[in-house]
């Protein structure tokens, strides 16, 4: 029996006894998801790089792994222990969750306007059901998407959001998942819902860590279901260990006139899927997709975007950087798919790449599926090294080598970090790719 | 303050400086003039420590110190400044904020307390008067989408800012309208002193109409074939770089 076979089975035992104590396991419609989302799952299997959606991309590693459902029992930070990762200075709602648990002990929820929902997806599942049923894994798809099929199957804990119409939120809301060392290699399945109705406005920041460098495998489901008219941003961090796992999909449904910024910090973790999967299905909506990503060691860092649009007069962009050193190699996925009623589109794709070795790696690909007939897609990949050019201008004025290229680096992660219009969230990514730079630190941006 | 002894430099395997000797003393405005493929710019690049160029033989002393020893940062702290005939397009890196970054390293260098924000910027905002730029080249990224007059003109502005000792101007009048020129022309001079000399690498006489040098050398196929006064200058103009290349050895024919 090949390992693979073997952890599919171990898959469907653990869920045999997963299904039967989960959260919202007495509810028809939770069984039947979960129900239909390991059966599916079954039937895909992991993909493999003969499938297109995973050319660049060998998740042997994570398929032939014995992975255990994180359980209850670890012992878990303490609030001290957490401050290593530097969040103290976003004010506002913190959620966190400890090996896909919410631990309401780390977490500070502080009053919120009337009738938003800020809390774990288990409590909601237990007490309050009814919105988590009209839109709980009706987006993101576990048909086609075996890891989403096996986060769906697996769903149980995560954050809910739910912002009325008309309801802004000042604060950002910050979500930290910790993985905590565990006995077995670990694999959580944290699944978020985002639900922000008409005319709302809200930030939500997912930031991934590791208490230490054991493998585990987070396997992560994000549904946003955006109002009519709203606006919503969504940072993720990922900055897990070394030899952390991690497949993470975004899936958002966006109305009429709605605006999403995804943003996306990539720069933990020994391979990291990261989907972003926007579906403009109103009239107007507008998104921008924005990322950093930078590898170094062995890392392999795959960014699929996969742009729909289905409503017509939308405008998406899409701005990924890539940085890589070491032997790490990075994948940039673009796709934009253009139904055939989302006349005037207006839809811009650019990759940028630098490569600080020559073991670095980086395959990007566009893909335009355009079924409407008057659209405006662009698309741009660049891949080069740092400009030795520059280096020596920047010398000849006087500055050191090290410092010349500590600014040419400060400068291609300020592109994408100056897309971000949170101060403090963006203050917070800014130290965390300064502390990746040889410096230590960005440069600043201005005198 | 600059003496150059039998300057011999190669890319890969091509040979271009072969030998030149030339004396630059302080206050002085030395013209060096050449045909295309003369060598030019490469002496220019050498003085300024680029490494795609390799040295092979003789030396170049700087106020006493072996210059070829030092890096391109060490030897711009030291005074010496380059300006770039194809000034180098940087994204993302303020103008302003390399202008500052350039010239606190220098006075780090020399042991002087670095300026902040507040005290470099006034300093700054007189330099742009002098060369008629707008203030709003500070908060543009270096060079990017300048135009070819901007450029050079951004490169004055540095040498203005930076105010090194020696200061090698490549081709800097290429290009450029005969405004632009005038402009670039006046703030060079403005920098002229008795303490600072300045090189002048060009194509053109005409450069030279508002710089004018005190010394003037016709660089040809990697040596200095003749030296003199302005008026030589004036007679290239009149004859042709053919005159002073049928005096001297051709080429090396290159192997095939």
């Amino acid at each position: 029996m090949s390992a693979v076979t073997q952890a599919h089975d171990s898959y469907l035992e653990s869920f045999a006894r997963f299904e039967e104590g989960a959260a919202g396991s007495g509810q028809e419609w939770v069984r039947s998801i979960r129900g239909s989302a390991m059966a599916r799952f079954f039937e895909l299997g992991f993909p493999t790089t003969h499938d297109e959606d995973w050319r660049f991309t060998n998740v042997a590693p994570i398929a032939e792994t014995s992975f255990r459902l994180a359980e209850e029992g670890h012992v878990s930070p303490t609030a001290r222990e957490l401050e290593r990762f530097g969040f103290s200075d976003l004010a506002g709602i913190r959620l966190v969750f400890v090996n896909g648990r919410y631990e309401p002990g780390l977490s500070s929820l502080q009053p919120l306007p009337e009738g938003v929902k800020v809390g774990s997806l288990v409590h909601e599942l237990t007490t309050d059901p009814g919105t988590l049923e009209q839109h709980l894994g009706r987006y993101a798809d576990y048909q086609h998407d075996a890891f989403c099929a096996l986060n769906t199957a697996f769903m149980e804990d995560g954050a809910f959001v739910h912002v009325p119409r008309r309801t802004a939120l000042s604060e950002p809301i910050y979500l930290l998942y910790v993985s905590a060392p565990t006995a077995d290699p670990a694999i959580t399945h944290p699944r978020n819902l985002v639900v922000a109705g008409e005319e709302s406005q809200a930030t939500i920041v997912e930031d991934y860590v590791s208490l230490n460098g054991d493998t585990h495998f987070s396997n992560v489901v994000t549904e946003m279901v955006i109002g009519e008219n709203s606006v919503l941003s969504h940072y993720r961090i990922e900055r897990e260990s070394a030899q952390a796992f991690h497949v993470t999909t975004l899936r958002a449904q966006q109305g009429r006139s709605s605006n999403l910024a995804s943003h996306s910090l990539l720069m933990g973790g020994a391979l990291v899927r990261n989907n972003v999967h926007p579906v403009l299905a109103g009239d107007g909506g507008d998104c921008l997709i924005n990322g950093l990503f930078m590898g170094t060691g062995e890392q392999h860092l795959d960014n699929y975007m996969k742009v729909e649009h289905a409503g017509p007069h939308c405008n998406s962009r899409q701005f990924y950087n890539g940085i890589l050193d070491g032997r790490s190699r990075g994948v940039f996925h673009g796709r934009i798919i253009v139904h055939k009623d989302a006349q005037k589109t207006n839809a811009k794709q650019t990759n940028r790449n630098l490569l600080l070795s020559n073991e670095a790696q980086i395959d990007t690909k566009p893909q335009l599926e355009i079924h409407a007939d008057d659209v405006k897609c662009t698309h741009g990949a660049t891949i080069g090294q740092i400009d030795e050019d520059a280096i020596f201008y920047l010398r000849s004025r006087g500055i050191a080598e090290a410092s010349a290229r500590t600014m040419l680096l400060s400068a291609f992660a300020r592109e994408s970090l100056g897309r971000m219009k949170n101060e403090s969230i963006r203050k917070h990514l800014e130290g965390l790719v300064g502390q990746w730079l040889p410096s230590g630190k960005l440069l600043e941006e201005a005198i | 303050m600059l003496a150059i002894r039998n300057l011999h430099a190669k890319v890969g395997d091509r040979e271009i400086l072969k030998g030149v000797d030339l004396e630059v003393n302080a206050g002085e405005v030395c013209a060096i003039m050449g045909p295309n493929g003369s060598g030019k710019s490469t002496l220019a690049h050498v003085l300024a420590g680029r490494e795609t160029y390799e040295v092979t033989a003789g030396d170049v002393i700087y106020e006493g110190k072996n210059l070829l020893g030092l890096y391109p940062e060490a030897r711009a702290c030291e005074g010496v400044f380059l300006a770039f005939q194809y000034p180098v397009e940087i994204p993302g890196v303020g103008n302003a904020y390399l202008l500052k970054a350039a010239f606190n390293a220098i006075r780090k260098h020399r042991g002087l307390e670095e300026l902040d924000a507040m005290d470099f910027l006034p300093l700054l905002k007189e330099k742009l008067k002098l060369l008629d730029m707008d203030e709003e080249f500070l908060s543009r990224a270096v060079n990017e989408g300048f135009s070819g007059g901007e450029k050079k003109r951004n490169e004055i502005l540095q040498l203005a800012v930076l105010e090194p000792r020696l200061a090698i101007l490549d081709e800097t009048d290429s290009g450029l309208d005969i405004d632009a020129l005038k402009i670039v022309a006046s703030g060079v001079n403005a920098l002229r002193s008795p303490e600072r000399a300045i090189i002048v690498v060009t194509h053109y006489q005409r450069l030279l109409n508002y710089i004018v040098p005190d010394t003037v050398h016709v660089l040809v196929n990697g040596r200095i074939v003749r030296s003199g006064g302005r008026e030589l200058a004036l007679e290239l103009e009149d004859k042709g770089y053919s005159w002073v290349e049928a005096a001297t050895q051709p080429a090396v024919p290159i192997p095939s």
